[in-house]
């Protein structure tokens, strides 16, 4: 296989896998950045901490794990042999769950400093204006959230891009099923390849800045109509 | 009154504590009057919902909103509901608020249209530009006029000029008068302002630490010399009249209430037309015998019905009826000794303003 083909394919698994994971990340955060940000329950800081683990673990212990409990012997793989579908390591299933887990705190903490940011207020209006509790979550809530909503699926999606360790741990290297970008700068360097590594080393400093900057002039924007904004997770 | 609002309510938070057991008229506006801290916001927040009193009951018109465990929640009571400060969505222009109203509005009865409520609150202008364009007075108007939209059955406000200075207070006010006159729908007004209550009251109830002190019809209700929240300079009565004659060399309007009749400045009010008079006690003078030689328009014949102390020191309220109507008088316990004032005897009273509020 020549070495252009070899890259598209990176370059289309990775967005493709960037995509599932900020969808898969989405629909699971939504919900349990809704539950952090309103509830008193003593869980809270317990699930807050454990969803934040991610930030701090190496993604070699995180890909660890995971390729221990999603392998043959560990309890996700038992399961998942039980449903026929085998084991998930060295599949891009298994990457798009590595990925969730592994983003997951880049989804939630926007998502949840907005719904904290929206206070009690626009929902008590809401209810006495005869809107129940799914129409005040599509109408007044998500609308009001947005650019927290916005800034968690971009920052997911960059972070997937982004990742590498993780996806070694679980994923392997395998051409067109889970070989990923970084993955393959990592391959071009050990070759010593470095034209082909700046190629997709530089490519991705690029898209990574235009990203960035296109979510921080949109939070920019929010902010000047009024708008709830919740920012990035770490600015 | 199985046709008006019953409510027992009892709330207990660390610090605060609510205990009413209240009937209101489901007509006019009723006033919920009292100093911050007196409970009347989470009477309102129960009576809609948005709070609950475990235990609680809380009746509209002999349909039962809570009771035992039964909870209507927010969304399914007939309700509008004006909030303190700003609160429409700041994602949708003046329209798409009203919109968002006019939408879940119920439909199940003849509901105020679009045109009519933009027209009472005079907002046509400001329509299409977002709450963020709107002045603090505009963005009340809009708020009022969406809670009008979702054609409720009885509409809450919880001090919904607290938050604006003098000159937006001034600037709503008659827009609430508007309501008050032309909209056959009961109101529930809560305000820490005597002014707003003497404009807009037609019941009043007034709370402190969590109880009701005082429910009864404004003008009985005020003209009590044991009304429970002192009101220092802002005592005083409010009077129902009628225009019925008008003076136009001296620029002067009479107004006749059960008893009597006051000659105001002419303010352009057309005869026949009902008016609210407000008359503060430290405007009202006592006299033994008519003096024509004042300044004072005003000299009525009067009797005195009560006397009391007035929480300043040194000064007396004197509770006085002319004809049917109370009024009420502050003056200094010295000058009620010197004139040996005791309920029956008559006297003058001496208006030396009167203020048409409406």
């Amino acid at each position: 296989m020549s070495g252009a083909l070899l890259h598209w394919q990176a370059i289309w698994l990775t967005l493709k896998l960037a995509a599932v994971t900020t969808a898969v990340l989405l629909v699971l955060a939504t919900p349990l950045a809704w539950w952090l940000a309103r509830t008193s329950s003593r869980l809270k800081q317990p699930v807050a901490a454990l969803c934040a683990l991610p930030l701090v673990l190496p993604p070699t212990v995180l890909g660890f794990y995971l390729l221990v409990l999603m392998g043959p012997q560990g309890p996700v793989g038992q399961f998942t042999q039980w449903l026929g579908i085998g084991t998930l390591p060295f599949t891009f299933t298994g990457l798009v769950v590595a990925s969730t887990i592994y983003s997951l705190p880049f989804a939630l903490q926007p998502l949840q400093t907005a719904f904290e940011g929206l206070g009690e207020r626009p929902l008590e209006v809401a209810a006495t204006l005869r809107a129940g509790p799914w129409d005040r979550a599509v109408h007044v809530v998500l609308p009001l959230a947005r650019n927290g909503i916005l800034s968690a699926a971009v920052l997911a999606f960059a972070h997937t891009i982004g990742e590498f360790g993780v996806v070694l741990m679980i994923g392997g290297n395998i051409p067109g099923a889970t070989q990923v970008l970084s993955v393959a700068i990592f391959n071009h360097v050990e070759a010593m390849e470095y034209i082909e590594a700046h190629w997709l080393a530089g490519g991705m400093v690029v898209f990574s800045f235009l990203v960035l900057l296109a979510l921080y002039a949109f939070n920019q924007r929010g902010a000047r109509i009024g708008v709830g904004t919740g920012g990035a997770g770490h600015d | 009154m199985t046709e008006g609002i019953h409510a027992r309510l009892q709330l207990a938070w660390p610090g605060f504590r609510l205990a009413v057991d209240l009937d209101l008229p489901a007509t006019g506006v009723t006033a919920i009057f009292g100093h911050s801290g007196s409970g009347k916001t989470s009477l309102l927040r129960c009576i809609a919902g948005l709070a609950r009193a475990p235990g609680g009951l809380v009746r509209f018109q002999g349909e039962s909103w809570q009771e035992g465990n039964h909870f209507v929640p927010t969304h399914r009571r007939p309700i509008g509901y004006v909030f303190q400060e700003a609160s429409l969505f700041p994602h949708l222009s003046a329209r798409g608020n009203l919109d968002f109203a006019r939408r879940r509005a119920d439909r199940g009865r003849p509901a105020i249209d679009l045109d009519q409520a933009v027209d009472l609150l005079g907002i046509r202008h400001l329509l299409d530009r977002l709450p963020a364009q709107l002045s603090g007075g505009e963005r009340q108007r809009v708020a009022i006029a969406r809670a009008l939209l979702i054609n409720p059955r009885l509409l809450l406000m919880d001090e919904p000029l607290a938050a604006l200075d003098q000159a937006r207070k001034g600037e709503i006010l008659p827009y609430l008068e508007n309501l008050r006159r032309e909209l056959a729908l009961p109101i529930l007004y809560v305000s820490h302002s005597a002014e707003e209550v003497a404009r807009l009251g037609d019941h009043l109830v007034a709370m402190a630490e969590g109880q009701v002190l005082a429910s009864g019809p404004l003008g009985e209700t005020l003209s009590r010399l044991d009304f429970p929240i002192k009101l220092g300079e802002d005592t005083g009565v409010v009077v129902e009249a009628t225009i019925t004659a008008r003076d136009a060399t001296w620029h002067l309007a009479e107004a006749s209430f059960a008893g009597g009749a006051l000659w105001l400045r002419d303010t352009g009010h057309a005869l026949g037309e009902r008016v609210r008079v407000r008359v503060l006690a430290r405007d009202i003078s006592l006299a033994l015998s008519r003096h024509d030689d004042s300044s004072i328009v005003n000299v009525l014949p009067a009797r005195v019905l009560e006397i009391a102390e007035d929480a300043a020191e040194g000064l007396a309220l004197v509770r006085l009826a002319v004809g049917d109507t109370a009024l009420v008088a502050r003056l200094t316990r010295r000058s009620a000794h010197l004139l040996e004032l005791a309920p029956g005897k008559a006297v003058w009273a001496q208006i030396k303003s009167v203020a048409v509020i409406q």
